[in-house]
């Protein structure tokens, strides 16, 4: 029997490609010369001393610029890329930025001065870049306009530099620290101009997170991180089998442990309070619940089951273009192949926990949360307090992946603040967290398409059977019997097929679903890049040159492919049993190509050796954080490729913990490289999902190059080494 | 009551024998740089030093410590100033963070057995999960640890 042993080559090298992409590495010498300023280790906001120019901006006196950030840190980078565009603009220091999270408190009472604070959609840059230039190009025009009061001049002749105003003909300067009252006083009759990218300084740097010293030292403040005087801790009782309910519990069994408080019941299951976690963790396994009986007969091998026949049966058109079924009739060559993927659990590395203080007339809460506007609004529903009356305190999240968008851990802290008159703070355990998911939807995914005698397809019909994220988050079930994140990734494919049609059939079970980093197109990438090798490997051509046919009328792509092609060495022969993989997807208004390496020995061992990224996201605001999203991205794809799989038998959800949820390891971690095929233009693409959609499909499709074996279901660990059908 | 010697300081403690170190640290000392991320020693955020050595602090109880010395990622260095902190800077590595004290940690500890560990070695050495990937940083900032010398 096989195993999978994957091993890593070296770690991340800086190169430059031949065919003019720029290669994205650390460049030491640009970043020290570009010291940033610093995030703070408890990044809510705080009374500072300065003046606001604003809601989202404030200059101190010793001309520090805070900048409030609507959106949560959890790995990608908000903190630094979103100050940097604010910083262009302003043209103060970048060491002299502070930043820390906007008041989802204050978004409420001001009716979204902040917009929508929900960080997810890999939306950041792509929707608040312009808000950010012009809250900067406002402020620095305010500044001079100050200063040109004090000198008594015209403001046109004043420009800004290390965050002070300049008078270059003499040579006068005044800092903004001294300029920021009288600055915060002017009102534009029209908004300024923004810079062209060709006037930037900043954007496009490759300069260091802000949020890297305090993560460093221990001293960044994540939710469970959380201490108030006189709190105290609550460990979750949750149901065994999904959808169950507790009937009775005997809270007198775990009430004489030392340190015990109380017994709680809170939505999902019941809280166990005490003076430390440990101790209520301790006591939450030891209390007797007897439980309703949930949906104890869901399993996974019936989803499956159900999910393949659906595929039979009447689908929703979720697009279409020409004639697809006649133009399969029609076709010379037909081919068909089945995808399949399973659950998957997010497992951010901060378990999900939530600190609550409930007062009679105040409401305070911190914990990490994707969304402090919807955060909001449940603290107030659970507590009965009025939305004003509810602080939402954001910290740094220990992951967030999607996960943190639905804060269940929220209103159970609420319950158990409530119940015992102190603030709580409520932990899942790694076993909670795991099998108290919303999961990333399984699916059956059902390609067929018709080539004609040049090897062309001329239909293609795409048909999927998924969860509905929007019937087990949101209720309700899409009218139109598909919803976009089912079919994301298969409706917007940009390969130039002139017959097409996309069905859905929307699947609704016990088991919850969720949005997971990239969403649809985390399953209907796999589908549809390794079903684009299929067809070309039908075809009898090359799966880079298949490609290029169908995308002669995207530039962009064709670019990118080009730039793919000379950092993977495409063209170059490879030894035996060695195979490369190509997949390129666009999501988030971003494409990333990726051609993944891989060696398979004559046991059927596959090692990867490495992945090599091209991404065109049009404008990129710092290259760095960039490449460490690419990577991110992949081992995010890699891990759920290789071996993730949530199972359910008889209600229960099997995997608990990394013993049985495996994640990869450094040992496991391939060479990654990334490389910019920037397009420009209007597009601000995202960066934190679509590295992920491109990296199961490259994978699967190297690993047939390598052994002539195409893996149409995932996690491969089951596939390679065998396992339960 | 136990007496826990940890970052230079000892506190005398009246609590279970059997509670993790883990939550020791966090809960009763407040040191909260300790991570919680298992609770089965399967993903090193919790990890600590004792007497130098690398160790995942939810599987440790706090009667198997003893006299030794517990260092916690607020006691690796006054200032951020550990090689493998000025590496890590200089890396840039974190991304959310959190599993980022027990790498340094566990990179510390490699560094002071082996003050040039090979590729090979590292990945033996350094088994913590990192959910966002920062693997390909770690391992360079390592190596860059390794050059600045072993504090």
């Amino acid at each position: 029997m096989s195993i999978i042993a994957l091993s890593r080559r070296r770690f991340l090298t800086v190169t430059l490609t031949a065919s003019g992409g720029l290669a994205v590495g650390l460049h030491q010498g640009a970043r020290a010369a570009l010291a940033g300023g610093q995030a703070a280790a408890s990044p809510w906001p705080a009374s500072v001393p300065g003046i606001a120019l604003g809601a989202w901006l404030v200059i101190e006196p010793d001309d520090s610029v805070l900048i409030r950030v609507p959106k949560s840190e959890m790995g990608q980078g908000v903190f630094t890329s979103l100050p940097m565009i604010v910083a262009e603009e302003l043209g103060c220091a970048w060491s002299a930025v502070r930043v820390e999270y906007a008041s989802a408190n204050r978004n409420h009472r001001e009716r979204e001065v902040y917009g929508r604070m929900a960080t997810g959609g890999s939306s950041s840059v792509r929707t608040l870049h312009f808000a950010l230039q012009r809250i900067g190009a406002s402020a620095r025009v305010r500044l001079c306009a100050a200063a040109a009061e004090v000198w008594r001049l015209s403001a046109s002749r004043l420009s800004v530099e290390n965050g002070a105003v300049i008078d270059p003909p003499t040579a006068r300067s005044i800092r903004f620290g001294a300029l920021a009252a009288h600055a915060a006083g002017i009102r534009l009759a029209h908004e300024p101009p923004i810079k062209t990218p060709a006037q930037y300084t900043l954007i496009g740097k490759p300069l260091a997170r802000l949020d890297t010293p305090v993560k460093v030292t221990g001293a960044a403040r994540f939710g469970i991180d959380t201490r108030l005087p006189g709190m105290l801790y609550a460990a979750l009782v949750r149901p065994p089998v999904l959808a169950a309910r507790p009937r009775h519990f005997d809270a007198g069994a775990v009430l004489s442990r030392r340190g015990i408080k109380a017994v709680v019941p809170v939505p999902g299951g019941l809280a166990v309070v005490a003076d430390n976690f440990w101790r209520a963790k301790e006591a939450a396994a030891a209390l007797p619940v007897v439980w309703s009986d949930g949906a104890a007969s869901l399993a996974t091998t019936a989803l499956r089951a159900r999910y393949r026949a659906a595929l039979d049966g009447p689908t929703a058109t979720a697009f279409a273009r020409g004639t697809a079924g006649e133009g399969l009739r029609a076709a010379s060559t037909r081919i068909e192949a089945l995808y399949e993927v399973p659950y998957l659990a997010h497992a951010t590395m901060e378990p999900l926990n939530c600190t609550a203080q409930v007062e009679s007339d105040r409401l305070d809460a911190w914990l990490g949360t994707q969304n402090p506007d919807a955060a909001l609004l449940s603290a107030s529903r659970a507590s009965g307090l009025p939305p004003d009356k509810v602080y939402i305190h954001n910290c740094y999240l220990g992951g967030g992946f999607g996960r943190r968008g639905t804060n269940d851990e929220l209103p159970q802290a609420i319950a158990a603040s409530k119940a015992v008159g102190a603030p709580v703070k409520l932990v899942w355990t790694r076993e909670d967290d795991i099998r108290a998911d919303r999961f990333r939807p399984q699916a059956a995914i059902r390609m067929q398409a018709g080539l004609d005698q040049s090897g062309r397809p001329v239909a293609w019909e795409m048909l999927t059977a998924v969860d509905s994220i929007d019937m087990s988050l949101f209720g309700y079930h899409p009218a139109a019997g598909y919803e976009f994140q089912a079919v994301e990734g298969l409706t917007d494919t940009a390969y130039a097929v002139p017959n097409l049609r996309v069905g859905c059939a929307l699947q609704h079970s016990a088991a919850p679903v969720m949005f997971w980093r990239s969403v649809g197109y985390s399953q209907n990438a796999f589908a549809v890049e390794s079903f684009i090798d299929e067809m070309a490997i039908a075809a009898g051509a090359d799966p880079l040159a298949f490609r290029r046919r169908l995308l002669a009328h995207r530039p962009d792509y064709l670019h990118l492919l080009d730039v793919l092609a000379a950092a993977s060495n495409w063209e170059r022969p490879l030894p035996p049993r060695h195979g490369r993989g190509l997949a390129v997807s666009e999501s988030h208004d971003t494409i990333v190509g990726q051609v993944v390496e891989v060696e398979a020995s004559e046991g059927g061992t596959v090692t990867i050796g490495r992945v090599v990224i091209a991404v065109d996201c049009g404008h990129t605001v710092n290259p760095h954080i960039l490449a460490t999203q690419m990577e991110s991205g992949v081992v995010y794809a890699l891990t759920a490729a290789l071996y993730g799989e949530i199972t359910i038998e008889k209600g229960r959800v099997v995997q608990g913990n990394f013993d049985t949820y495996r994640m990869l390891r450094m040992a496991d971690c391939p060479r990654i490289e990334t490389h910019l095929a920037l397009s420009g233009g209007r597009k601000w693409g995202g960066i934190g999902e679509p590295g992920v959609p491109p990296a199961a499909p490259a994978l699967c499709n190297a690993i047939f190059a390598a052994t002539g074996r195409r893996i149409r279901r995932l996690p491969l660990e089951r596939e390679i080494v065998g396992g339960p059908a | 009551m136990l007496s826990l010697r940890v970052n230079g300081s000892t506190h005398v403690l009246d609590l279970e024998p059997e509670m993790p170190l883990l939550w020791v640290l966090r809960d009763e000392l407040g040191l909260t740089g300790t991570k919680f991320g298992c609770g089965i020693g399967a993903c090193g955020a919790c990890t600590v030093l004792i007497e130098g050595v690398a160790v995942r602090s939810c599987q440790v109880p706090l009667s198997a410590v003893g006299s030794s010395a517990v260092t916690t990622i607020e006691g690796l260095s006054p200032d951020g100033s550990h090689p493998v902190q000025r590496a890590w800077i200089e890396h840039d590595v974190p991304q959310c963070g959190y599993c980022q004290s027990g790498q340094i940690l566990a990179a510390a500890s490699l560094l002071a057995k082996n003050p040039a560990p090979s590729d090979s070695e590292i990945d033996a050495a350094i088994t913590n999960i990192c959910r966002c990937g920062t693997y390909p940083r770690i391992r360079a900032a390592i190596h860059r640890a390794a050059s600045l010398g072993n504090g």
